[in-house]
């Protein structure tokens, strides 16, 4: 039936049933502010439920008193305009009765000033003692990740996929190697700004496992919007096979056609950006791929890792992020499948 | 009165023109066929020909007037390490690339054909390496580091400490050709002797 030609209150009940139905479901999901799942969110959270719920008992108050100035109006019978003069009792008590709002709006911003500086102070009042240390610098349009250890040898680098041990605090130290970007997982902090020159540091824990979308938050450039982020948070052994797995260079094919594959990569433009240690491929201003089967998307997150998407992502990036600094790539259909089962292969 | 009237006419057309003027230089187009990549081909080692000589056609780079080719061109100078061995145009293993001087020429077909070949004594073959494309671009941006691209479309002030003048301030001069490749005129590695 034509919304339009439903009866008034029909209407009213479908349009309010289907803002409910759009309302709920932005509570939840892997980018979702409100569905928290680590401490600092919580602590942002509960700030912002508490502004909320005061403002909403504000305005319920504001939007009554509206409503009862317009309806007392309406009863009152006026035949003419009301001769304006000064009425001392009358003018007393407007002016207190303003004078109580205005004092009750300093109070309220005054508790609003209390919570934030509280919810600050305990932003920054996250145990730091065995916190696991990761580098994330912002690229355009990528991030490129480092697991810092005081052993060489158990350094991860990685790019745009990040995992981390339920119930361990972990501190980030961001810089970008550009323009500003913002490292902004909704689910686990705030947005933290990442400023070329400059190293700022968020720290933060997950409480739960499970996997989280973040995005960057600060505009630098044409494909901001595509510049997204997988962190994954699991319990600690898991983490730690992760990070056992992800230390391994890629090693060299015994499968025929991998092992072309791995002859196109070295042959063609990939080995002028890309790194897979193992392999004489070391550049350093583009994703390591040495995992990349490993990760659940591509290209920052803007697609899932397929191998449909992986060979459409590399003959054309243009056409799926236009504008990023990758350029397009003309393979021969053996060329590609040899290359896409190569790159597949490397867990 | 007839005066504001004709000046408010000229008015639109005026601001039009200003505005289009910047259409090429502004256009980014990142999805499109190289330029003039056949005109690389027109590259000859020898001025002698058979019968009556005639001369290569000049080539022209159309991204000589995109400004966005250029600053891209500048990005993969830096990522491509072009700076490993000419510097920011200065030189060092490699010939400055901001001088009047050219071993292989200053076309643009030369230069395109300098990074795809390569060139003794260390100049590394790109071919398969970098795109058509991407090659295009670098050619534009090495000839603005002499001052050959016009200023309005040439790379600016650099974000970082600047080591030399920004391409859109270099005066160009008459590009020469030196007839003799760096091989026999050095003794060692220790550089070109000019």
């Amino acid at each position: 039936m034509n919304p339009l030609s439903m009866p008034g209150s029909r209407r009213a009940r479908r349009s309010a049933a289907a803002v409910a139905v759009l309302l709920l479901t932005g509570c939840s999901g892997k980018q979702s502010v409100l569905d928290t799942a680590g401490v600092q969110a919580e602590r942002i959270g509960s700030l912002w439920w508490f502004t909320l719920a005061i403002c909403a008992v504000v305005y319920l108050i504001v939007m009554a008193l509206l409503v009862a100035t317009i309806v007392r109006r309406r009863r009152g019978a006026m035949r003419e305009a009301p001769e304006v003069r000064p009425e001392p009792s009358e003018d007393r008590r407007t002016t207190r009765l303003v004078a109580i709002g205005v004092a009750l709006t300093i109070a309220i911003l005054l508790v609003f000033l209390v919570a934030d500086f509280i919810t600050g102070r305990k932003l920054g009042d996250l145990d730091g003692s065995d916190a696991l240390v990761i580098e994330v610098i912002g690229h355009q349009w990528w991030w490129e990740v480092h697991y810092a250890d005081s052993i060489p040898a158990n350094r991860v680098v990685t790019a745009n996929e990040i995992h981390i041990p339920v119930g361990r605090t972990v501190m980030f130290k961001l810089s970008s190697s550009d323009v500003i970007h913002s490292f902004w997982v909704p689910r686990l902090h705030g947005k933290k700004d990442m400023i070329p020159g400059y190293v700022n540091t968020a720290w933060l824990r997950a409480d739960s496992p499970g996997v989280f979308r973040g995005q960057c938050a600060e505009f630098c450039g044409y494909q901001h919007a595509k510049m997204g982020l997988t962190v994954v948070a699991e319990p600690p052994a898991s983490f730690q096979r992760w990070a056992a797995a992800q230390r391994l260079p890629a090693a060299v094919p015994s499968d025929p056609i991998r092992l072309r594959g791995r002859q196109v990569f070295l042959a063609g433009q990939c080995i002028m950006c890309h790194t897979i240690t193992g392999t004489p491929a070391g550049g350093k201003v583009a994703p390591d791929l040495t995992h990349v089967a490993s990760r659940g998307t591509i290209a920052a997150g803007s697609l899932p890792n397929t191998t449909g998407n992986l060979a459409g992502w590399i003959l054309d990036p243009q056409s799926i992020k236009p504008g990023c600094n990758m350029p397009a790539n003309t393979l021969a259909p053996d060329d590609l499948q040899a290359l896409l089962a190569y790159l597949g292969s490397l867990r | 009165m007839a005066r504001a009237s004709s000046i408010h006419r000229l008015a639109l057309p005026l601001a039009a023109g200003i505005l289009l003027m910047s259409c090429e230089r502004e256009a980014r187009r990142f999805h499109e066929a190289p330029p003039s990549s056949g005109n690389a081909r027109t590259i000859t080692m020898s001025e002698l020909q058979p019968g009556v000589a005639v001369p290569p056609a000049e080539t022209v780079n159309q991204y000589e007037k995109n400004g966005w080719a250029l600053s891209e061109g500048k990005r993969l100078y830096g990522w491509y390490n072009c700076s490993g061995c000419h510097a920011q145009g200065g030189g060092g293993m490699g010939p400055p690339l901001m001088d009047d001087e050219w071993i292989y020429g200053s076309d643009p077909a030369n230069i395109f054909a300098t990074i795809v070949e390569g060139r003794p004594n260390g100049m590394p073959s790109f071919r398969g390496r970098i795109s058509d494309n991407d090659v295009w671009k670098l050619v534009a941006y090495v000839r603005s580091l002499s001052g050959q691209v016009d200023k309005d479309v040439s790379p600016g002030r650099d974000d970082d400490m600047s080591k030399r003048v920004q391409e859109q301030s270099k005066t160009p001069e008459p590009q020469r050709q030196s007839s003799t490749p760096p091989a026999s005129q050095r003794s060692g590695s220790t550089g070109r002797k000019r």
